[in-house]
């Protein structure tokens, strides 16, 4: 979590210098909600996620060199430049991106799961969604699907209250997403995404329930992005007060406390974390800057194979 | 009094119909909306009612009997019970031997501007079992290829392309889907992406607008997106363009919207043999392939090569007709009208065309048309889309370019109307390139 916010931090500074451009949506407040995931995760289940998904890639283990590289436009990135901020795979992470277009991982992910039951090999698809896309029609037609052919799909939603910059409530009739799976019989749950403990149990028992075989399954997972949609975005739609409430529910200081009171490790111990955190991340923003752009010749390649 | 019953036309595009089972009898008694016959279509096999009321006096097709034209007298009821018929039927049962004679005679009167020849040798295949066999042969090869799409398991297809494939290979490989093309077309794309080889059958291509995010977004530039890793080996294919009567949204050609599309290829057979060559290479091809057929070709037969490897590489134009005249450049079903026009040009004006069936749409064979075009000269394109970017508008660009000094004519596209399609059957002929629109433009740039 903690890597993923100093990375998110980073990011930042290098969108402001001018070497990160286009769209950059930071994940910073909702780190709980992908460790949280990704600590029940098996090493051959599939991940599909949203355009927000720098944090995703880390959690993932997938290395901050080449993702930063990936966000500065460098021939090192993940895609070799090709893709940015939102376009981002591993496949041999089975990491399935990376999507720039709301909604359109769901039935994405939803095929993934597919090829699983395909092929019986008993690994599922976590697929993420934010609230934005639970009013996308292709969500419902891939929510249909899934239940009807029973894949094994975990459909992770993540709320963090705005859709770009339209409340949750101003977007959708009826605003318990967690329950949008019940007319298609899938069950759903939701819960507090500030806390990384509570995400781990729920997703470990969804991630049971769908590679049991039982088909889809959503938790609705209540979490808070601290800054703006994307970099541009001053986020002049909320209130500091919210912020600031929020800000005091981080996911980040919880397992802290946590750490402390179970003397798992000392405040120097973490503190020492930190800063080699910081340091990792600052090398791997060294390592994006010193990459080489694309060659021309790249401009025409990967079209076709 | 005695009325005909007609055979009836149970599909916008049926021409001829096979009679299955006749359920009434000579002399039988029959009601208005009692079922009289089961016919089989070009898409289904259909009940047939009779409107009229009486017995039946006469059936003049025996079961088994096929490709029985629309608008045949098929029975004959009478107002009255005739005690003398029933001795008739057997001899009317047997009197089909003059059928094929009766179907020529009826024929003539009722062909359309866009009937195609279908009067070929036996062994020959139709273009809708030319696709359907080319997926089977593909599918025993390859677990992991599978096929999905509305209607293509249980109803067996609702053209009859997929007919069989669910017996054969079962309802894990052969899937029904509901009408939620944007859904299902995401769920193969992200299917292709994990490594299966979905065949994405719509049921035309007017409804895979509802799925073109998917398919341009997703399918076709992921792989550029991810740097290489990863790849979508899939199949779009349905009928595209216009069928007949079925109007302004189930009518429409997305040749040059998919063309314009990096990432994607785009292929349009025209015949059997070429529907079965390039259907295995777009089934054996890493990339996103849209496989445009026609609903109107799906029943003209041709040779097929018996080769379960058979290919024809993408890129690669057929030149149907050689020439030294003018050159006609076309795909899909106006190869057939462009063909025809040929034929009245050389019989008429004395004119040797060249007619290259693109067969390729994206990538596009440059090179014979350009070599064609420094051959001849002159040059015409001929395509159902509508006018504006079209793949001739391409085409007239790669000539321009390429063979601007070879040119004794400016270049003639022969395009649809550019309005929506009209339902009437007078307009829908206006709407669509016709022969004589294809031997105008030629004469023009042959200035007579």
């Amino acid at each position: 979590m903690l890597k993923i916010r100093r990375f998110e931090e980073r990011s930042a500074q290098l969108y402001g210098m001018g070497h990160i451009g286009g769209f950059c949506h930071l994940y910073i407040g909702q780190e709980a909600v992908v460790v949280g995931v990704l600590m029940t995760i098996k090493k051959n289940d599939s991940v599909v996620t949203t355009y927000r998904d720098h944090g995703h890639m880390i959690a993932r283990g997938l290395d901050p060199k080449k993702i930063m590289a990936e966000l500065t436009g460098r021939s090192d990135g993940y895609s070799a430049g090709k893709g940015g901020s939102m376009h981002m795979f591993s496949k041999e992470n089975n990491f399935y991106g990376g999507h720039g277009i709301v909604g359109a991982q769901v039935p994405i992910g939803t095929g993934i799961a597919f090829t699983h039951k395909y092929n019986g090999d008993k690994n599922i698809c976590r697929t993420y969604i934010g609230d934005g896309a639970m009013n996308n029609g292709q969500v419902f037609e891939a929510f249909n699907l899934a239940a009807l052919w029973k894949l094994p799909v975990l459909y992770i939603i993540e709320n963090n209250k705005y859709g770009m910059g339209t409340a949750v409530d101003r977007a959708a009739a009826g605003s318990e997403l967690y329950k949008r799976g019940e007319a298609f019989g899938i069950k759903g749950e939701i819960l507090d995404g500030m806390n990384v403990y509570s995400i781990i149990k729920a997703a470990k028992k969804a991630g049971e329930y769908v590679r049991a075989g039982k088909g889809p399954y959503i938790l609705e997972v209540q979490t808070y992005r601290y800054r703006g949609h994307s970099m541009s975005d001053p986020a002049k739609y909320r209130t500091k007060a919210e912020l600031e409430e929020y800000k005091n529910l981080d996911p980040i200081e919880i397992v802290r406390e946590e750490i402390l009171k179970k003397k798992i490790a000392s405040k120097d111990e973490l503190a020492k974390l930190n800063k080699e955190i910081i340091e990792e991340i600052k090398s791997a923003a060294d390592f994006a800057l010193e990459s080489n752009f694309p060659s021309s010749e790249e401009l025409y390649t990967d079209v076709y194979i | 009094m005695s009325t005909k019953i007609l055979m009836p036309a149970l599909s916008p595009t049926m021409k001829e119909g096979n009679l299955t089972k006749w359920l009434v009898k000579v002399g039988q008694e029959v009601k208005a909306g009692d079922v009289i016959a089961e016919i089989e279509t070009d898409k289904a096999t259909m009940e047939v009612e009779s409107v009229d009321e009486g017995f039946v006096e006469k059936l003049f097709f025996k079961e088994g009997d096929i490709n029985i034209p629309v608008n045949k007298p098929i029975a004959l009821i009478s107002g009255q019970k005739d005690s003398s018929i029933e001795s008739n039927d057997k001899k009317i049962k047997d009197s089909s031997k003059t059928e094929s004679q009766e179907i020529n005679e009826t024929k003539e009167s009722n062909s359309t501007p866009q009937e195609i020849n279908t009067n070929l040798d036996k062994d020959q295949i139709t273009m809708r079992q030319a696709i359907r066999d080319t997926i089977a042969e593909e599918m025993r090869k390859d677990k992991k290829v599978f096929i999905l799409g509305e209607e293509v398991a249980e109803y067996q297809g609702a053209y009859k392309v997929t007919q069989g494939l669910l017996d054969e290979f079962g309802k894990k490989r052969v899937i029904d889907t509901p009408i939620s093309e944007h859904g299902f077309t995401g769920l193969a794309v992200g299917a292709a992406f994990k490594g299966l080889i979905p065949i994405v059958e719509f049921m035309t291509f007017n409804f895979s607008m509802q799925a073109i995010d998917q398919i341009i977004n997703s399918a076709a530039k992921t792989l550029y997106m991810s740097g290489g890793q990863i790849n979508c080996p899939i199949v779009f294919r349905g009928p595209n363009g216009a069928a007949a009567q079925v109007a302004a949204q189930h009518s429409q050609d997305f040749s040059s919207w998919y063309a314009h599309v990096p990432g994607l290829k785009v292929v349009a057979p025209s015949t059997s043999l070429n529907a079965k060559g390039l259907l295995r290479e777009a089934i054996r091809d890493p990339n996103p392939v849209i496989f445009l057929e026609n609903e109107i070709l799906y029943g003209l037969k041709g040779e097929v090569s018996s080769d379960v490897n058979f290919t024809i590489p993408f890129g690669k134009a057929n030149i149907a007709k050689e020439g030294k005249d003018t050159t006609i450049v076309t795909y899909s079903i106006m190869l057939h009208k462009s063909l025809e026009a040929a034929k009245i040009l050389e019989d008429k004006h004395n004119l040797d065309i060249e007619v290259i069936d693109l067969q390729s749409l994206r990538p596009l064979d440059s090179e014979t048309i350009i070599k064609s075009v420094k051959k001849t000269n002159r040059i015409i394109t001929v395509e159902e889309s509508w006018p504006f970017a079209s793949v001739g508008s391409e085409i007239v660009n790669l000539v321009q370019k390429n063979a601007f000094d070879y040119l004794d004519a400016p270049i003639i596209k022969v395009n649809s109307a550019d309005v929506p399609m009209p339902y009437s059957s007078e307009l829908e002929k206006l709407y669509l390139p016709q022969v004589d629109d294809i031997v105008k433009a030629v004469k023009e740039v042959n200035y007579i």
